[in-house]
């Protein structure tokens, strides 16, 4: 048999990503232990924005399947995977220095982040349910144990074993309804499922059905919407604020891509089916979100609270099952990871040694003490809220726009009641940070470093040009689908 | 004939050993039972001139995976009744569960590899090659989840010992210079007890 | 009726196979007794029989008469399940091996698959002893034998993935007579650090000398088997040493070329020893390697537990990963002598 060597050039990414973790990996070993964590953080940024440059110079606006069918190279991918890089380049950057201060070990935090790296991409690009179930667990695998990788923090334990444990029952659920679906199309390949489910036999509907139930809930766990969602606020609080970080950003999107892969390329066939449930997911998701944010004075909580709802908000997008709504869902999903990387950075960066900043009376005050870090804190927390001359007001308009479109005005209704209810503790911290006196010991300004200072105004900042000339990212979005 | 007789045969030994993971008491007889559930299947894969998936299922999972499992077994003290204080209570769900499940299972996959008629492989001849069948279309049609398989374990390994690991400990290391350099004062030194209450 | 007639003769072969094996293992331990007393300047059993030849016979009639002690507490079952299992994959190892040309019970393409399958399946009865035993030195050494079987197998299985690779196939009598040609063609030159490694972790596989940290006699008094009495400790008995002669057999299937003589391909020589036959060939071969076993046995110390670990996973497995990649490149670009024929 004549080994025919299968087109390559749309794995550069992948294959760079992956050869640079075994020089990060050697580099840890073999690099002595005071520059270890110095040099191998530098060698996964110059991974992260080499991966970035190589997806730039081999963009592609056409699709292209290679390996049989198992990789898929499409705008989708290629866009998700270029936000994948730019929220972990911000993650790690504020994640550095919160890492060297406590008892994580510095080369294996930034290996298990490359390897989740390359799950996130793989799992965008996957044509297959078997290289797309592979990448799922290479994406997955490294959050349980980062969850866990701070050994004095009993929480962080307990969070990765609850993470670990939903989440293997998560990818059971998917695992086996796509068996359901290999059992009646006899296929793993995404578009062969595509095009043999159009042809809706009757008898076979019902398994189809099911199998979309079990689909869609082992998705939505790594989403962390509703039904599945009573892991996020203890994973978010237990683990370390840098891995939380981590959490809250890029697997999010890869989530989303995956959510496109198994909805829009498998079986949008089903899009009958398929859209109810998503109806009932970001309702409840919103209203859980939303409502129970509220009463939550961890701020770390509050914003795994706040996800759960954002997750709802996008869902909205893609519940409307046109290109129009994908768009909009996408959209939404990267302006969050922006956002969320930010709010979460911020704590990263004004937690220090023996202190933990994760409560909300922690920001009590913090306008008289970092008038800069307060300002752009409030400008993420409007963005979180929807508030005009931010990006996140663009992620709801274009949601909802969608939703008008697609003639469901009640949802949008809804979904704006939720977004005013929402706002109200979006718009407390920022009332804690700017009205409140700051406690006595707290008076002097916090030392955070140069480097970190310019990455924080980039993200704040960012968010506020992204609101302020939204259009780039939104042909960038539409240009998608 | 002798080949459905093996099948049956196998066919109710994984299925009676299955449940008597479930069912028996003490976590060590589970695990040996589960080491014969895989035996049989084994042995059904190796039925259907599978032998490379049957050998490597016993390999892998009997020979290595369930041995560590059953060292953790039988160095946890485990107590078999207070873990299943929750069985009788739970039972009803999982049987509706299990019920569902099952009937979706029957319908996804009853039309097309049901019955008895495939339960008989096709006679191969001698010459046929599961292995070297295997070994091309893993590496040519497959090659991409193969290395990413290859990553997964990777990473496996990576995230197990670096949630364990916790630095070189060099207790064992003989160091001469140590041993040249020692005085007596350093290893014998007087202390007076004072005499315990015989019994 | 035929089917029939086809078990009953498969049975036959089966028990020729057991049976010799079953006599090799007893003049095993007698000549494991005599060689290690001749390496102590000793005499070694002489009384039953000429020269002690009726030993082992009156060894197992001991073992037998004995009383089978079962302690109390323990799991009546498995215990005496434990010496069975122990036993079975030991002998049922011997069914793909090629005695000589087309000389097998069963030529199977997976023939090394199977071998390592069922060398791995015997540690089962080691901890199942162990643990039905309900004693601690038994379990202490049923699982240090968990321990050390996992580690060595995988330094074992890729000595074996270079074999295979070698010679494209995992069916014994291919492996051999990919060997063919003189005694320069034998595996134990090309695949010279494979051969080592399979050797050494052979003898841990058995928990032989210098392995023998489940027995551990100094310091876990027996072992596993501390608990066993008469027969069960006989089958015990018989299950190491047919062990140790099945891995001797491997050994030299897989890198002294098996049944081939080591004349083959020399002009004279050749026609001189043409009229042996090749099970002798195997025997000689398979005898040097149980020597060896004993010879090991009579001139090394136990090693430390965490030395064992040390050896089997910071010095065996990365030799075998470089050597199969060596092994790998030879092949591939038919680097002579040994990978230049063609169709190999």
């Amino acid at each position: 048999m004549l080994l025919q060597l299968p087109r390559i050039t749309p794995l550069f990414p992948e294959i760079f990503v992956l050869f640079m973790i075994a020089v990060v990996l050697l580099a840890g070993l073999f690099a002595k232990p005071r520059i270890a964590g110095r040099l191998t953080y530098l060698l996964t940024q110059t991974t992260l924005m080499g991966a970035c440059i190589l997806t730039f110079r081999f963009y592609d606006t056409e699709t292209i399947t290679t390996f049989n069918g198992m990789f898929i190279h499409d705008p989708l991918s290629q866009v998700s995977t270029l936000f994948v890089y730019v929220t972990t380049v911000f993650t790690l950057a504020y994640a550095r220095q919160y890492i060297e201060e406590r008892s994580i070990q510095q080369p294996e935090y930034y290996i298990l982040t490359l390897f989740s790296v390359l799950g996130m991409m793989a799992l965008i690009s996957a044509g297959n349910f078997l290289s797309l179930y592979v990448s799922l667990e290479l994406f997955s695998l490294p959050l349980y144990a980062m969850v866990a990788l701070r050994r004095d923090l009993a929480a962080g334990s307990e969070a990765a074993m609850k993470y670990f444990i939903t989440g293997a029952v998560a990818s059971g659920m998917l695992l086996y309804g796509i068996s359901m679906l290999f059992g009646t199309t006899n296929s793993l390949d995404l578009n062969v499922v595509a095009s043999t489910t159009i042809t809706l036999n009757p008898t076979m509907v019902i398994i189809y059905r099911f199998a979309l139930v079990f689909i869609i809930a082992g998705v939505i766990f790594k989403l962390g919407a509703v039904p599945f969602h009573m892991w996020v606020p203890d994973v978010y609080q237990g683990a370390p604020t840098s891995v939380t970080l981590f959490i809250s950003g890029a697997p999010k999107i890869a989530a989303l891509a995956l959510l496109f892969r198994l909805l829009t390329t498998a079986l949008p066939s089903l899009h009958l089916q398929w859209t109810p449930i998503l109806i009932a997911i970001s309702i409840t998701s919103m209203a859980l979100g939303n409502l129970v944010a509220i009463v939550q004075t961890d701020l770390k909580r509050m914003l795994a609270y706040s996800s759960i709802a954002h997750m709802g908000y996008t869902l909205l997008g893609i519940l409307t099952a046109g290109a129009v709504g994908y768009s909009a869902g996408l959209f939404y999903m990267i302006s969050y990871s922006i956002m969320a990387v930010g709010a979460f950075g911020l704590l990263t960066l004004m937690s220090r040694a023996g202190v933990e900043v994760d409560k909300v009376g922690d920001l009590r005050g913090l306008n008289a003490r970092n008038p800069w870090l307060a300002l752009m804190m409030l400008f993420l927390m409007f963005s979180m809220a929807g508030l005009p001359p931010t990006v996140g007001f663009f992620a709801k308009l274009g949601v909802l726009q969608a939703l008008i479109d697609a003639h469901l005005v009640w949802l949008a209704v809804l979904a704006l009641i939720f977004a005013i209810i929402g706002a109200y503790y979006y718009i407390r911290v920022v009332k804690v940070m700017y009205f409140e006196e700051p406690d006595s010991q707290q008076l002097q300004p916090m030392q955070i470093s140069g480097d970190m200072r310019f990455i924080i105004s980039i993200n704040g900042l960012g968010v506020l040009v992204l609101g302020l000339f939204p259009s780039a990212l939104i042909d960038l979005c539409r240009s998608v689908f | 004939m002798i080949q459905q007789f093996i099948f049956y045969l196998f066919s109710a030994m994984a299925i009676a050993t299955a449940a008597m993971v479930i069912i028996s008491k003490s976590p060590v007889r589970a695990a040996l039972f589960l080491v014969v559930t895989f035996i049989a299947s084994a042995g059904l894969w190796i039925l259907l001139q599978a032998e490379f998936l049957g050998l490597v299922l016993i390999l892998v999972y009997v020979g290595a995976v369930m041995t560590l499992f059953l060292f953790v077994v039988m160095m946890l003290d485990m107590d078999g009744i207070e873990l299943r204080s929750g069985f009788v209570q739970y039972l009803p769900f999982a049987l509706i569960v299990l019920s569902v499940m099952l009937a979706f299972i029957i319908l996804a996959v009853w039309h097309t590899s049901f019955g008895l008629g495939h339960a008989n492989p096709s006679k191969e001849t001698a010459a046929y090659n599961n292995i070297a069948l295997l070994g091309s279309v893993l590496y040519t049609q497959y090659a991409y989840p193969f290395v990413l398989a290859g990553a997964l374990l990777l990473l496996a390994i990576i995230a197990a010992i670096s949630l364990t690991f916790r630095g070189t400990r060099n207790a064992k290391k003989q160091r001469v210079e140590w041993q040249v350099s020692v005085r007596a004062q350093d290893r014998l030194y007087k202390t007076s007890m004072k005499n315990e209450k015989r019994l | 009726m035929d089917t029939i007639m086809n078990l009953l003769w498969i049975a036959l072969k089966i028990l020729a196979i057991v049976l010799p094996l079953t006599i090799s293992v007893a003049y095993l331990t007698l000549a494991e007794r005599k060689v290690i007393a001749y390496m102590h300047s000793r005499i070694g059993p002489n009384r039953v029989g000429f020269l002690g030849l009726l030993q082992p016979f009156a060894d197992v009639l001991k073992l037998l008469l004995k009383e089978m002690v079962i302690p109390s507490q323990s799991n009546r079952y498995l215990f005496l399940a434990a010496p069975v299992l122990v036993l079975a994959p030991a002998l049922a190892a011997w069914a793909v091996i090629p005695f000589s040309k087309g000389l097998v019970l069963a030529n199977i393409n997976a023939g090394l698959l199977y071998i390592f399958m069922m060398s791995s399946l015997s540690v089962y009865g080691v901890l199942i002893a162990g643990w039905a035993s309900n004693s601690k030195y038994a379990m202490l050494g049923a699982l240090r034998a968990a321990a050390q079987t996992v580690s060595y197998e995988i330094a074992m299985g890729f000595a074996f993935v270079g074999v295979l690779l070698a010679a494209g196939s995992m069916n014994l009598q291919t492996i051999v007579l990919a060997q063919s040609g003189n005694i320069l063609h034998w595996y134990f030159l090309p695949l010279l650090p494979l051969f080592f490694v399979y050797w050494i972790s052979g003898v841990a596989e058995t928990n032989r000398h210098p392995f023998d940290m489940v027995e551990g006699e100094s310091e876990i008094v027996a072992g596993f088997h501390v608990e066993y009495a008469g027969a069960g400790f006989a089958l015990f008995f018989l299950a190491e040493y047919a062990n140790m002669i099945l891995i001797s057999a491997v050994a030299s299937l897989l890198f002294l070329g098996g049944w081939l003589s080591p004349f083959e391909g020399i002009p004279l020589l050749e026609n001189v020893f043409a009229f042996v036959p090749g099970l002798v060939w195997f025997v000689l071969k398979m005898g040097f390697f149980l020597f060896l076993y004993i010879w090991l046995r009579a001139t090394f110390p136990r090693y430390r537990y965490d030395q064992v670990m040390r050896l089997g996973w910071k010095v065996l497995i990365p030799i075998t990963l470089i050597w199969i990649v060596v092994v790998s490149f030879a092949v591939k670009f038919n680097i002579g002598p040994w990978f230049n024929q063609a169709g190999v």
